[in-house]
């Protein structure tokens, strides 16, 4: 394993800002892990130490495939995590909006263009991303669709749901997309969790990172077997939305088989306590994302069910 | 007549509500005048109410319908948050919204709608907390040709036409060109504050426009500022190469010769600088505002002489 600081950046008032990687094996750029762009990523920052924990002991037993190099960047974004901050320290942009950045351009480009430089030119890339939205979902792999995505690929990390999604014009400045317009298959992992270390959901991604390693060929790991997923398009998930805001309780669980019509949850008055109204399922099939603050606003996504 | 374009119920005992007020005299056309989709940024505010005022006070001028929608992102406003509080969600990022989607898309969508059907739309930003900027309009090249000539009736000191990123397919003025509503966006002044003479100019500009198109009768009395039209290659970036202070040696808005130094990066601690230089020669029309600046901060943006038009 080599560590190395793969982009520094000066401040006038901290210490520089090293940004580290890791590297094991050596030749083909097989497949590069980035965890955390963003100073509230705590699960996705845990997740690559660990994928770092499991390939130092692949690497002393000798099962990183010759020939085949990985790369892992567990943190891009620590002055952001050491503040408790979201987005970068001075001006509050998102790095994953940044790419593939900007040599010459502002702070938070030229760290995406930095680290870009560094990530760029492998065949796999896998980034350690967290939902914008306040909630829990099943474990997850998505990929966007480009004309070089090849979705297939999502089924070798053995996780229950692989999505698809159509680019947004602002996914277009992601680490994600970019890795694919510069030809590198790019998967974004999702896992339960982002301000909290959950061990078990994060085991659950490093044992699908270990299985699509191994899949690929680019390490020899011993994982138990996956699930036979399935590829969905992101946009034909049903969104349930709240008619009313409130206090909001769910009645049904992440995983959990609902019917159509049913109630999965309710809003209460929060000042008075009476119930608002219930929020319920269009048609059947699994929860797959639930809003998990107490306090919800009208119009908010709920719930998302995916089919069976 | 002040009415809700879009409301949304939030958690406790409270509507967000996205208003105007609409000025209406004759049968003429209808501009809509929008701000404060950042909340951090407020020289639109005194903008718009210069340009409510001055309609109220000689609304027999008007021969049409003025929409004003002061507050796209009142909570923003409210709690000086540039995006949306709660969603960490930069509301320019998130038009034309989705009528059946989250609370952020619902909005920005009912808004894309209420404008749509205008003659022409002027959205109006400051410039954030970090930099200072001279009146301009800001005009995509895709677009260049239908707005260019309605921007030089806003008296402003220039048009920038620059290429169009993908990313920029999300804000409001995509949008609404997108759909034939002919929008200009117009950025001005510094973050937080408010400076009582951009807004004036601003005023005479809208009150040209409604002029120039045929919705005020009375011809203003003062001579409209012929802006600069430039594009991409005539601005010059600046930027910071080393952290510390910066400390401006030039006044915003002059003139300045390649090379000169515009200021300096200061270190506090160890009491050394390093010059930051202008990289062309010509008028410097952004200048930083917020002087803590990292390798790659933004101090000034430069309209290069030797191209303009």
């Amino acid at each position: 394993m080599k560590k190395q600081i793969i982009y520094s950046l000066k401040s006038p008032y901290r210490e520089n800002l090293d940004v580290i990687g890791f590297t094991f094996g050596s030749g083909e750029k097989s497949a590069c892990i980035v965890g955390s762009t963003r100073g509230n990523e705590v699960q996705q920052m845990y997740i690559c130490s660990q994928v770092v924990h499991a390939l130092k002991k692949l690497e002393r037993q000798g099962e990183i495939t010759e020939g085949r190099s990985i790369m892992v960047v567990p943190c891009i974004n620590y002055y952001s995590m050491n503040i408790g901050k979201r987005f970068w320290t001075m001006d509050n942009t998102d790095i994953n909006r940044m790419f593939p950045g900007y040599e010459f351009g502002e702070t938070t480009q030229r760290i995406a263009d930095g680290v870009f430089r560094q990530v760029q030119g492998f065949k796999f890339g896998i980034q350690l991303a967290s939902f914008y939205q306040s909630g829990d979902f099943l474990p997850h792999v998505k990929m966007m669709k480009t004309e070089f995505s090849q979705p297939e690929k999502m089924l070798e990390f053995g996780l229950p749901y692989a999505l698809t999604r159509k680019p947004r014009p602002y996914d277009t400045t992601t680490l994600n997309y970019n890795w694919q317009i510069w030809e590198t298959q790019a998967f974004s992992v999702y896992s339960y969790g982002t301000e909290t270390v959950d061990e078990k959901a994060s085991q659950v991604s490093v044992d699908a990172i270990l299985r699509f390693l191994s899949a690929e060929g680019i390490v020899r790991a011993n994982v138990k077997p996956g699930y036979v997923s399935r590829i969905i398009e992101e946009n034909t998930m049903q969104q349930v939305h709240t008619e009313h805001g409130g206090i909001f309780k769910t009645l049904v669980k992440i995983g959990d088989t609902v019917y159509e019509g049913q109630v999965l949850g309710e809003v209460y008055n929060p000042l008075d306590g009476e119930k608002i109204c219930e929020v319920k399922a269009d048609k059947c099939g699994t929860v797959f994302f639930i809003y998990n603050k107490p306090l919800i606003m009208q119009n908010s996504v709920a719930y998302k069910i995916v089919d069976f | 007549m002040i009415q809700t374009v879009a409301e949304n119920e939030l958690s406790v005992n409270e509507k967000l509500k996205i208003r105007k007020n609409t000025y209406q005299n004759g049968k003429g056309k209808r501009i809509s005048i929008v701000t404060g989709t950042h909340g951090d940024e407020l020289e639109g505010q005194f903008a718009v109410w210069l340009v409510g005022d001055y309609i109220k006070k000689n609304i027999g001028c008007l021969n049409g319908t003025v929409d004003i929608y002061p507050a796209l992102n009142p909570l923003g406003i409210d709690s000086i948050t540039r995006g949306i509080p709660g969603f960490d969600l930069d509301m320019n990022r998130v038009f034309p919204g989705f009528s059946e989607g989250t609370m952020a898309e619902c909005v920005c969508n009912a808004i894309v709608e209420d404008i749509k059907g205008s003659e022409v739309c002027v959205d109006i930003h400051a410039s954030n907390i970090y930099l200072r900027e001279l009146p301009q309009i800001r005009i995509s090249r895709d677009t260049a040709e239908s707005l260019v000539p309605l921007a030089k009736m806003m008296n402003i000191d220039f048009v920038w036409v620059h290429e169009s990123a993908t990313v920029l397919r999300s804000t409001l003025a995509h949008s609404l060109n997108s759909i034939g509503t002919k929008t200009l966006v117009v950025e001005l002044g510094v973050g937080m504050r408010i400076n009582k003479d951009l807004g004036y100019q601003l005023l005479n500009g809208i009150i040209n426009l409604l002029y120039e198109l045929g919705m005020w009768s009375e011809k203003p009395d003062f001579e409209v500022r012929q802006p600069i039209v430039s594009f991409d290659g005539a601005v010059g970036f600046v930027n910071s190469d080393a952290s510390g202070v910066f400390v401006s040696d030039v006044e915003f808005g002059s003139e300045v010769e390649k090379g000169d130094v515009i200021g300096r990066v200061l270190n506090p601690l160890t009491a050394e600088s390093e010059p930051v230089k202008a990289v062309c020669s010509g008028l410097l029309f952004t200048l930083r505002e917020y002087p803590v600046v990292y390798g790659g901060s933004l101090i000034a943006r430069i309209l290069s002489r030797e191209e303009e038009n």
